[in-house]
Parts: C-alpha cells; sequence; structure tokens
C-alpha cells in the first residue's frame, strides 16, 4: 500500500535520471515485474493484464451462461401454451438471466477492460493498489461461484434479479434460493466496491506526467464516474441485502408489513442503487466508442470537454431518477413529476454523446473495420433504447408501458446496445495489444451482422408485443392474446443473436492459433497503450513517458501542443516495484511509489471470505467465527506497513516532465 | 424543446388523469391474492356490501373509484384499455378509478411479478349500460339457491361443506372461507381460475379434479374425490347462477 507518511517528508530524491529503453534494461525490469513461473504466479499474480483478462474470460463465461438461460427462456415462450419448463424452472431461470448478465457478467467485463487498459493509457506499470485489484477479482469468480452453486442445491433464486418482499421474504419463499441471493451480492459488492475504490485512487495519483484531467481518454471518465457511484449506491443495496437477510434468517421485521415493516424501503433502497447501476454499466462502455470511433475515423473525437462533461452530468442525474422503476407503486404526483422530469432530461447529457460520435463518423474518413462497424452499430440501438427510455419516463405513457414487453426490449437495447455491442468491439480493438493476435476480420464481418440483424429481429417486435400488452415476466401466455407470432420471431432472433455470439468465440479460437503478429499498433490509434509491444511486456513501459497531447502518437499529424510528448526516454525506476506518483489535476509528478509484488494474500482472503458467506447460509455460527479470524489475520498481514513512498525533489520533477 | 413538451405534456396529463374527473358514486375494493383477484362492492347500507372474484362490472358513462389491497405479496393492477397499472402493497391502500364509455369486455391482468401463477393472474372488466349494471348488482346482491333436496346437487353441496368451505365462500349457506374466490353466483360469470378457463360444467370439472395439471402452483389443492362424488360438488356448482 502506497502511503505517505510522516517519516518519509525528508526523503527526498534530488534527482532521476533519464535514460533510454536499452535492451539490459528491459531484462532488469522484466526479472523484477514478471510473474512466478506456474501455479505460484497464477495465485499470487496481481499483474492488471493478467487480471484484466482473468475478468473478460470470467465475466463471458458467465454470459455465456446466462445467454443459454435466456435461449431456454425464449423456447419456452416461442408459442403460446408451452410446457417445457414449469413455472419454478422458468423463474429460476428469469432470475438467474438477469443476476448473471446485470451483475456477473455487465459490470464485470467493463473492470475486465479498465483493469487491463488504465495503466497502460496512463503510461504506468500496475494499478494504485495491485493487491486489491487481485483480490477484487478473485472475490467476483467466488461470489459467482457462490450464487451458481444454487443450481446444484436445486434452489437458484427466484424472485427476479430485483428480488421484491414481500414474496422474496421467508413467508412466501423458504428455502435457500433467495439466501443464496443475499449473500451472494453482498459478497459480489465487496469485490465492485474495492475496485471502484482502486480506479479512483490509480485515476488521483497514476497518471503519467502532463496527463493533466483534460487529455484523460473518454473510457477513464466513464469508469471513474462508476467508480464513484459504485462507491456511494452499493452500501444502499447490501444494506437492503443485509437486512432481508436477517429478516429471513433470524426473525427481523424491517420488510414485515404485520410487524409494522415496509416493502417499498426495499424498492428505495435497491433502486437508489439499481438505476445509477445501469450508468455504471454502460458509461465505461460508451467510453470504449468514444474512444474506438476516432482510431477508426482518423481523427479527434469531436467535443471531448462535452463528452467527458455529458458522462458526469448523466451520472449526477442518474442519482435521482431512481422513481421512475415506481411510478405505479401509488407515490404521490408531486414526488412523480420531479422523477419524471429528471428522468426526460437526462436524456440531454446522453444526446451530447451521440451528435458527438455521429460528428466523429460525418467529418472523419472511417476505416470499415469489425470494431467500427460494433461501434457505429451501437449509436444506432443507442438512440432506439435512448429513445423508448425517454417515453417510458413520461409517467402517464409508464403506467400503460411498464411491467410490459415494451420494457424488456427497452432494457436489452441499452445493456445489449450500449454493453454488448461496444464490448464486442472493443476486443476486435484491443485483441491484438492483449493477446499480440488480430482477430479474423472476414469472420469478424459475419460476426458483427448476424449479432446486429439476430439483435434487431429479435428484440424489435418485443416493443410492439409489450404495446399489445403482454406482461413481462410470465412462463406462458394464451393463444387467443395473439402475442404468438411476434414471439416466435423473437425467438428465432434470439437464436440468431446467439450465433452471433458463438461466431464472435469461435474467432476468438481461431485467431488465437492463426494470424501473424500485429506489431505495436496494427491501427494507428493515438493513445499510449499503442506505444508499448503487443502483448505489453509484465513492467507496461522501460522508461515512463510524459505527455504533451490528448493524442501521444498522433503529434505528427495533428500538431495539437507546442511540444511533443516523451516516449522513448524517461525515467527507468529499476529498483524494486516502482512507479511514478503524479498530482491529481495536473498530473505533475510528486513521488515515487514502491509498489508490492504478487502476493498469496488476495486469494487466501477470497477463500476464507468464501468460507464466510457458505457458512453464513448454512448457519454455522461456529464456522462463521473461525473464517472470520482467518479474514481478520489476513487483513492484519497485508495493512502492515512496508511499502514507503519518497517525495521527489524540484530537479527529479523536471527531469522526469522535460525529458 | 421537445423535452420541455414533453415534460409539459406528462405534467397536464399526470395532473389530468391522478384523480377522476367527476366524484364517483361509488367504490370498489380489490383485493389480490396469490393468485386472483377479491372484489368487493363498498356501500354505505352494509347490507348491500357484497364479495365477489375475478369479474369486475362498472356501469359505462361514469367513474368508478378503486382502492387497491394486498392478502399476501405486491401485485399490480391493469386493464390496458381502461388504465394504467397501480400496485397492490400490503400493508398500504393505493387508489385509482376507471371510466368504460363503451359497453364491453376488457381484460385485466396481474403486472407485478407475483411468483408461480404470475402469469395466470388475469379478471374481466365487463361494462354494461347503468341499468344493465344495476341488474346485475341486484341479482349479485341474493345469496345462492338452495339445491332441490335429494338430487345429486344437494349430495354435491354437503360434500362442498365438508371439503371446500373452509377456503370458498357460497352466500346465503354456511360456507365462508376466505382463501379462495367466493363461489355464491359462480356460473354468472366468463371464466374460472382468475380467467385461465371460460366457465363451462365440463372446465370446472377438469379444475375442481386437478387444479394443479391446469395451473401448476395454484393453492387450491386437488381433493381426494370419487368420481361420483366429483359430479356430485361440480353439479352442485353448475347451479350457483
Amino acid at each position: 500500500m502506497v502511503t505517505l507518511s510522516d517519516t518519509t517528508r525528508n526523503n527526498m530524491i534530488a534527482d532521476i535520471p533519464i535514460v533510454k529503453p536499452t535492451a539490459a534494461l528491459k531484462r532488469r525490469l522484466e526479472a523484477i515485474w514478471g510473474d512466478p513461473p506456474g501455479l505460484a504466479g497464477f495465485f499470487s499474480t496481481v499483474d492488471h493484464k493478467r487480471i484484466g483478462i482473468r475478468y473478460l474470460v470470467t465475466a463471458f463465461i458467465f454470459l455465456l451462461l446466462g445467454g443459454i438461460e435466456a435461449l431456454i427462456l425464449r423456447a419456452q415462450l416461442a408459442q403460446p401454451g408451452e410446457t417445457l419448463l414449469t413455472p419454478e424452472q422458468y423463474n429460476e431461470l428469469f432470475t438467474m438471466h438477469g443476476i448473471s448478465m446485470i451483475f456477473l457478467y455487465a459490470g464485470p467485463v467493463l473492470s475486465g477492460f479498465s483493469n487491463y487498459l488504465w495503466p497502460l493509457l496512463f503510461g504506468t506499470r500496475d494499478m494504485a493498489f495491485p493487491r486489491v485489484n487481485a483480490l477484487s477479482y478473485w472475490i467476483f469468480l467466488a461470489a459467482g461461484l457462490f450464487i451458481y452453486a444454487s443450481f446444484f442445491m436445486g434452489a437458484m433464486p427466484n424472485d427476479g434479479w430485483f428480488g421484491y418482499v414481500p414474496y422474496s421474504s421467508a413467508e412466501y419463499n423458504p428455502g435457500f434460493n433467495i439466501d443464496f441471493y443475499t449473500l451472494g451480492l453482498i459478497f459480489l459488492g465487496i469485490s465492485t466496491t474495492v475496485g471502484a475504490v482502486n480506479f479512483v485512487v490509480t485515476f488521483m495519483r497514476t497518471r503519467a506526467p502532463g496527463m493533466s484531467i483534460n487529455r484523460v481518454p473518454i473510457l477513464v471518465w466513464g469508469t471513474l464516474t462508476a467508480s464513484v457511484a459504485n462507491i456511494l449506491v452499493i452500501p444502499c443495496v447490501s444494506l437492503a441485502f443485509f437486512l432481508l437477510w436477517m429478516d429471513r434468517n433470524i426473525g427481523t421485521h424491517f420488510f414485515d408489513v404485520s410487524a409494522g415493516g415496509q416493502p417499498l424501503l426495499w424498492q428505495h433502497l435497491f433502486w437508489m442503487f439499481g438505476h445509477p447501476w445501469v450508468y455504471a454499466i454502460v458509461l465505461p462502455a460508451m467510453g470504449i466508442v468514444s474512444d474506438g470511433l476516432p482510431t477508426f475515423c482518423r481523427r479527434p473525437l469531436v467535443g471531448y470537454a462535452l463528452v467527458a462533461l455529458s458522462t458526469v452530468a448523466t451520472m449526477a442525474l442518474g442519482f435521482g431518477v431512481w422513481i421512475h422503476h415506481m411510478f405505479a407503486t401509488g407515490i404521490a404526483d408531486m414526488s412523480l413529476a420531479f422523477f419524471s422530469g429528471a428522468s426526460i432530461f437526462i436524456a440531454v447529457p446522453s444526446a451530447v454523446a451521440v451528435f458527438a460520435w455521429l460528428a466523429t463518423i460525418w467529418t472523419g474518413r472511417p476505416v470499415i473495420t469489425t470494431a467500427f462497424l460494433f461501434f457505429a452499430g451501437m449509436v444506432i440501438l443507442f438512440v432506439i433504447g435512448g429513445v423508448s427510455g425517454f417515453m417510458t419516463a413520461s409517467v402517464p405513457v409508464d403506467w400503460q408501458l411498464t411491467d410490459t414487453y415494451f420494457v424488456v426490449a427497452h432494457i436489452h437495447y441499452v445493456l445489449i446496445g450500449i454493453n454488448v455491442f461496444p464490448v464486442v468491439g472493443g476486443i476486435y480493438y484491443w485483441f491484438p495489444k492483449m493477446t499480440g493476435r488480430m482477430l479474423n476480420e472476414r469472420l469478424g464481418k459475419w460476426n458483427f451482422w448476424t449479432m446486429f440483424v439476430g439483435f434487431n429481429l429479435g428484440f424489435f417486435p418485443m416493443h410492439i408485443t409489450g404495446l399489445l400488452g403482454m406482461p413481462r415476466r410470465v412462463y406462458t401466455y394464451g393463444a387467443a392474446f395473439g402475442w404468438g407470432d411476434l414471439n416466435l420471431i423473437t425467438t428465432l432472433g434470439s437464436f440468431l443473436f446467439a450465433f452471433g455470439i458463438a461466431l464472435f468465440f469461435i474467432n476468438v479460437a481461431i485467431s488465437l492459433r492463426r494470424s501473424a503478429p500485429p506489431g505495436a499498433n496494427p491501427w494507428h490509434a493515438p493513445t499510449l497503450e499503442w506505444a508499448t509491444s503487443s502483448p505489453p511486456p509484465a513492467y507496461n513501459f522501460a522508461v515512463l513517458p510524459a505527455l504533451a497531447s490528448r493524442h501521444p502518437l498522433w503529434e505528427g499529424e495533428l500538431e495539437e501542443a507546442p511540444s511533443r510528448s516523451v516516449i522513448d526516454r524517461g525515467p527507468a525506476l529499476d529498483d524494486g516495484h516502482q512507479m511514478l506518483g503524479t498530482t491529481v489535476l495536473d498530473a505533475e509528478p510528486d513521488a515515487l511509489l514502491n509498489m508490492p509484488g504478487p502476493s498469496y494474500l488476495p486469494f487466501i482472503l477470497t477463500v476464507a471470505m468464501a468460507v464466510f458467506f457458505s457458512a453464513m447460509l448454512l448457519q454455522s455460527w461456529m464456522l462463521v467465527a473461525g473464517s472470520a479470524a482467518v479474514m481478520v489475520a489476513t487483513l492484519l498481514a497485508w495493512i502492515w506497513p512496508r511499502f514507503s513512498t519518497v517525495r521527489l525533489g524540484r530537479e527529479a520533477r523536471e527531469a522526469v516532465v522535460s525529458g | 424543446m421537445a423535452l420541455v413538451a414533453t415534460a409539459v405534456w406528462t405534467m397536464t396529463t399526470l395532473a389530468e388523469v391522478s384523480g377522476p374527473p367527476a366524484e364517483p358514486a361509488f367504490t370498489i375494493e380489490i383485493t389480490a391474492h396469490q393468485w386472483w383477484w377479491e372484489v368487493r362492492y363498498l356501500s354505505d347500507q352494509p347490507h348491500r356490501i357484497f364479495t365477489t372474484a375475478n369479474e369486475i362490472h362498472i356501469p359505462t358513462g361514469e367513474p368508478v373509484r378503486f382502492e387497491l389491497k394486498s392478502a399476501d405479496v405486491i401485485h399490480s393492477f391493469w386493464v390496458p384499455a381502461l388504465t394504467g397499472k397501480t400496485d397492490t402493497i400490503p400493508g398500504q391502500v393505493n387508489r385509482t378509478w376507471l371510466e368504460a364509455d363503451e359497453p364491453g369486455v376488457y381484460r385485466g391482468q396481474c403486472t407485478e411479478y407475483c411468483g408461480l401463477e404470475h402469469a395466470r393472474m388475469g379478471f374481466e372488466v365487463v361494462a354494461q349500460t347503468p341499468e344493465n349494471f344495476k341488474t346485475w348488482r341486484e341479482d349479485q346482491l341474493h345469496g345462492a339457491e338452495e339445491p332441490p333436496n335429494g338430487g345429486t346437487a344437494a349430495r354435491g353441496e354437503r360434500i362442498f361443506m365438508a371439503s371446500c368451505s373452509g377456503c370458498h365462500q357460497v352466500r346465503g349457506t354456511a360456507a365462508g372461507g376466505a382463501m379462495g374466490p367466493d363461489l355464491t353466483h359462480v356460473m354468472s360469470r366468463d371464466m374460472i381460475a382468475a380467467g385461465t378457463l371460460e366457465t363451462s360444467k365440463a372446465n370446472l370439472a377438469g379444475w375442481v379434479a386437478d387444479p394443479q395439471a391446469i395451473k401448476p402452483g395454484t393453492q387450491m389443492p386437488a381433493l381426494p374425490l370419487s368420481g361420483s362424488e366429483l359430479n356430485a360438488v361440480v353439479t352442485y356448482l353448475d347451479g350457483l347462477e
């Protein structure tokens, strides 16, 4: 852990040598930053690149599971009155579909991108808290496995991803189903929270010298904004989960009407989290598009400052719209009007982003790669999802549309359109950086068009099904309603979409084996991650770069700044795991950070926590106490002060900036 | 501009639809159950209060007020052609109103996920001319007619009292259960099992014989009735018009 302690205040570094990246230096850095080989490295690594790729792979596995669940649901709904699933099976599957996609895929996949990319974008060597980074991944994995363990106990959560009381109370829902839900999501919330703290501090402390806040990529703005939101709202929902767990297991009455409890308390706590979470799982994905599109349009993003500000504005407004999930609960008209207004005006910052993307494409010279298609496709889906969201923001319209398939269509245009499409496009974009291989472009075009056509074929008709009155979350419907044909089209479309996703995985599998090494910057992209080799070495950069503009690799063409970024020479910091600390706003070099190396502590702590939550589930109080003791001991070992921060003297600061 | 216009439209429409245009003449109390609707016509005169289920009759051309309650979990009351959704939430009474201009049958449905049979929790709103509505209401106030002595229906009534009356009410008899729908005039309703089956003697027989086969998860158990007992009960129910 990096702290500015009093004892190091006088311990300044007078000067830092500026060097060229020689082969000898690279060997030395590899010896310092490389992981131990084999299993030891697997369990102890804190390398943000390995962790980022693990996040991506794990999130895609949950995407697959959630997708298989969705296809089973669609098979059941293909025609009226089908009996493929019992009501209980249907309810468990739609609940696990929501939990998998919203909690175990959509958020973590974006953490994967940001974990992998941030230190590379920042020209540094790791996140601010490398061990916390490892911890957040291990907990994500363990919580996902914990929730899916319910499948093997035949008791999967069955009250939707929103878990409304009182149906989720012990009276109406005995059994382990909801306990898996409450405990599993509290567990996962710890991962999200520590990850968010790590992003915020990494942003504040480790950007390359010269990377002032007006020079960070939009992906960074998206993830930073989402992380701040998560730190504020995850406590709401974790509290709600804990209150529900207590109601169910130790006899409290927070939501129990017969004892003066209040069911709507649950909905408020849940949606105070739930709506900001929607923005948390789209803003970083919008950032992927904002950063990816310019590369393929061969020009900088139009309206950088406006897009960055609208990202923050969306989140700020996003805290004040949660009641639009509760318009039908009998809340007073005055509050309905307020939240309806906020939900309408949140369209403004979103529209700013859309116009910025359109202008970037319009005024650029687009190169039609697969990644470009996914990013441009996202803009179209974003507009459709935005308009349907805008419609439901209006209370009287929402009273008709809410809880029908219209909203199912809306949520999928938002989550697939604004999350899945940018994510797959982002993989096409950064795959060469991550793996040293290019994804096949020909297969990629097939991949895009099957996904795009399948998605619209499957989900656009849902708007109509909803307008015809089909409610959400029904396991079957009567033939007399006339919804059968539309549902059949939706089912066919969703299978086509799934085939498109399968093409993506096939492309990954094939391209990992064949395809030529791409070189450091195959797309001729402007940002720092493309300044190092593909894949990058363990230490990312042999000499640490200093920035003079937003597009360090386009300075030859753009002439944005009077001076040039310095990439081919810089401080080596090769005396142990060392990074530069910079200031929050202007990223002026400020300190030398001594970082921790590989550690087993994150893995050990996660195992102890997994035992703790399993013991809570089974109410084995001895095991709860035992695992809690192990957790405390591990944390003590973790926070034992070992890593110092050294301030830079004036000459050292100037040397780092000017090269 | 478009946003402001939408916001203004939202506010004015909200103000317009949040309350009825005129003071409603009467109030219907709806209590949502897993997975059916209890319908209670309120009145200042206690003897004019009565309960029915899953089918709501209203007069055309005038607003009717609804008080919405829940007996168990959260449900939502929705008649797409007549009004938007209002949740029924345990521990609180929500209010809404609706008005039908034309006589007809309007389908309603639960729209808040409420468990196993959320899909099969429908109801009907039957809008009638004020005269027809008045006749219907007077009919409903009557208790059930006693079946003729010694017949199959009378035997069915005895079995009903022994096996079914714990959950169901038939006004005018000793059956006073409140767990399931009131059956006093069950055959006068279009549908049984909350909008699941059309009302007919055959459907009723299938339903009583094995409710779980038709609506898996329903609170109604399959009773151990012999063939002739089943026939007797259904014959009795068939007389409850």
